[in-house]
């Protein structure tokens, strides 16, 4: 299963391969990053039909997370990835938009890595 | 020449009746001319009922004679005495006249013309005096009217200063009662502008908070993900250890370098957990008034929150104790409010003021102190009261404009953010559009009044 971690923050990297370590390790779960918007559009452009889920970020400079997931459900290929947004202000109004923008999720920061294993296993 | 008399007689006695009323004399003397002015008339009469004139001439002498003596001497005729002294001369000469008649008729026939001449002149002295007098009292007249209507444009003056000073009185009255309106109406605007100026302060405070909390938010997560993380990591590397063939004292040191580590990551997730409950704390600020509203029974709420509050205390300190007295007004009903918002407010009040009454314990160490809680809620006409009270410890002089700013506490580190309050009156204010105000006396007590319009 491959994951596309979108975040402008950096060393969002570096916490998902450590909590995560054991699942790319043992071949189950592999991870790739892009630090905004616009490079996750370029990777999913050229990484067609290989991300099966995509986990972004909302407030990023430039592209915003929700700008990317209506590229994403608007022009992206069959068969479409399952995408969770993630988001440091977890009120009404930012889930209703990510869902009628066709999110499969909302998740809210500080990120909870033992309920993303869950959903991440019941998801795909 | 009787007539004549008489006619002297009735002038001089008018002149002089006249003079006594403008002057002012006593009523007595205005007797005794009347009285005179009946003789002159009666021996008028008796003249001419009897035709005797020898005698009547010298009644007639003997009168104005007797009159002039009257008048002449007295000091309060002494104005009129121009005109009396005019009519002495001739009545002397009449009675020279006369007097010589009767005792040397000869001579008198002889020098007839002399004498009649001297009474002649003698007449016209008292007819010119006459004129003068009454030239002179005619300007006295006019003088006196003049005083007269002076006196009485002076007491119209003075009728009307009164009635100035009157008015006066009344404006100054008017001008004195809008003066005090207008301090007390000054003195509240000051209030009110206080009042504003600290709920702005407080606003932006809020706001500041919530601001700061956002930026602090992402850094913090990371520490805690990391640390949590190294947890992880610390514990796998054990896993690997014991794979690995190791002398048993390297083993334990190595071992022990990695439980500290463990420690260690623990500790900080666990700082970072207390700052990440602060930093959720802050962001209620801007969150506060967000919500719906719901019809909500405040009298339960009110209730429910202070047995929460007492039992939360409780759990902690066994051996604490205090009154819980409830003063609940039916009139109050349901009221539109954030339910959970104003729980957190009242859940506040109560935790502080059971706080406050247990340092009081603690403090005096008084056998005779009862802690004691009160709530109480009333409606007005268009607002909902809301008063918690503690006779607790009370609140210093000194900090009472900080209570609702954030971050204050009197509290020891780690045991207040200092966000209560200050969350407490974003709810109420903001969130609720109503009033929060604070009344205390050190070592007394502290009320906190909650006011929500409805």
């Amino acid at each position: 299963m491959k994951i596309l971690v979108v975040d402008d923050e950096t060393d969002v990297q570096t916490l998902f391969e450590q909590r995560f370590r054991r699942e790319v390790r043992s071949g189950e779960m592999q991870l790739a990053f892009c630090y905004s918007g616009e490079q996750a559009v370029d990777y999913l452009t050229a990484h067609h039909s290989e991300i099966v889920l995509i986990l972004s970020d909302i407030n990023m400079p430039g592209m915003s997370g929700f700008e990317l997931l209506r590229h994403i459900r608007t022009t992206y290929p069959i068969p479409p990835p399952t995408v969770l947004m993630v988001t440091a202000y977890g009120d009404d109004q930012s889930r209703q938009q990510a869902i009628s923008l066709g999110a499969n999720d909302l998740l809210s920061k500080p990120l909870d890595f033992q309920a993303l294993k869950e959903k991440l296993k019941s998801v795909v | 020449m009787s007539i004549g008399s008489f006619l002297i007689a009735f002038f001089l006695i008018r002149h002089l009746r006249k003079f006594a009323q403008n002057a002012g004399l006593p009523p007595m003397w205005e007797q005794i001319l009347l009285r005179a002015q009946y003789v002159a008339i009666g021996l008028m009469v008796v003249d001419a009922v009897f035709d005797k004139e020898q005698l009547s001439k010298w009644a007639w002498h003997l009168f104005l004679l007797g009159l002039l003596w009257l008048i002449y001497p007295r000091s309060e005729f002494r104005p009129t005495r121009n005109f009396v002294s005019a009519v002495l001369p001739l009545v002397l000469i009449n009675i020279v006249v006369d007097f010589t008649e009767l005792v040397a008729s000869t001579f008198a026939r002889q020098y007839n013309n002399y004498f009649e001449m001297a009474q002649i002149l003698a007449f016209g002295w008292v007819i010119a005096a006459w004129v003068s007098t009454q030239r002179q009292q005619k300007a006295l007249e006019k003088e006196r009217q003049k005083r007269l209507e002076e006196e009485e444009r002076n007491r119209l003056i003075a009728a009307q200063n009164t009635q100035l000073e009157s008015m006066v009185a009344e404006r100054t009255a008017e001008l004195v009662r809008q003066k005090e309106e207008l301090e007390e109406t000054l003195t509240e605007l000051r209030a009110t502008q206080a009042q504003l100026i600290q709920q702005e302060k407080m606003a932006s405070l809020g706001e500041l908070t919530a601001g700061i909390a956002h930026e602090i938010q992402n850094p913090l997560n990371f520490v805690n993900n990391f640390a949590e993380v190294s947890v992880e990591l610390c514990q796998e590397l054990n896993e690997e250890l014991a794979k690995v063939d190791l002398p048993e004292s390297d083993r334990d040191y190595v071992g022990g370098i990695i439980s500290d580590l463990v420690q260690n990551q623990q500790k900080i997730a666990h700082h970072g957990k207390r700052a990440d409950s602060i930093v959720k704390g802050m962001l209620q600020h801007s969150r506060a008034g967000s919500g719906r509203k719901e019809p909500t029974d405040l009298n339960a709420l009110a209730d429910e929150y202070l047995r929460l509050a007492y039992h939360g205390l409780r759990a902690k300190d066994k051996n604490f104790n205090a009154s819980l007295i409830t003063n609940l007004s039916e009139q109050v009903g349901k009221v539109d409010v954030l339910p959970q918002d104003m729980g957190r407010v009242l859940l506040n009040l109560f935790t502080n003021a059971f706080y406050a009454v247990q340092q009081k314990q603690k403090l005096n160490g008084d056998a005779q102190y009862q802690p004691t809680v009160t709530v109480s809620t009333k409606r007005c006409d268009e607002e909902v009261e809301i008063r918690v009270r503690d006779n607790g410890v009370g609140i210093p002089e000194s900090v009472r404009s900080k209570i609702f700013q954030p971050f204050f506490t009197t509290k020891p580190t780690g045991e207040g953010t200092g966000l209560g309050l200050s969350l407490a009156f974003d709810i109420i204010t903001k969130g609720h559009g109503g009033t929060m105000e604070v009344e205390t006396e050190e070592g007394k007590g502290t009320e906190f009044i909650i006011r929500v319009p409805v």
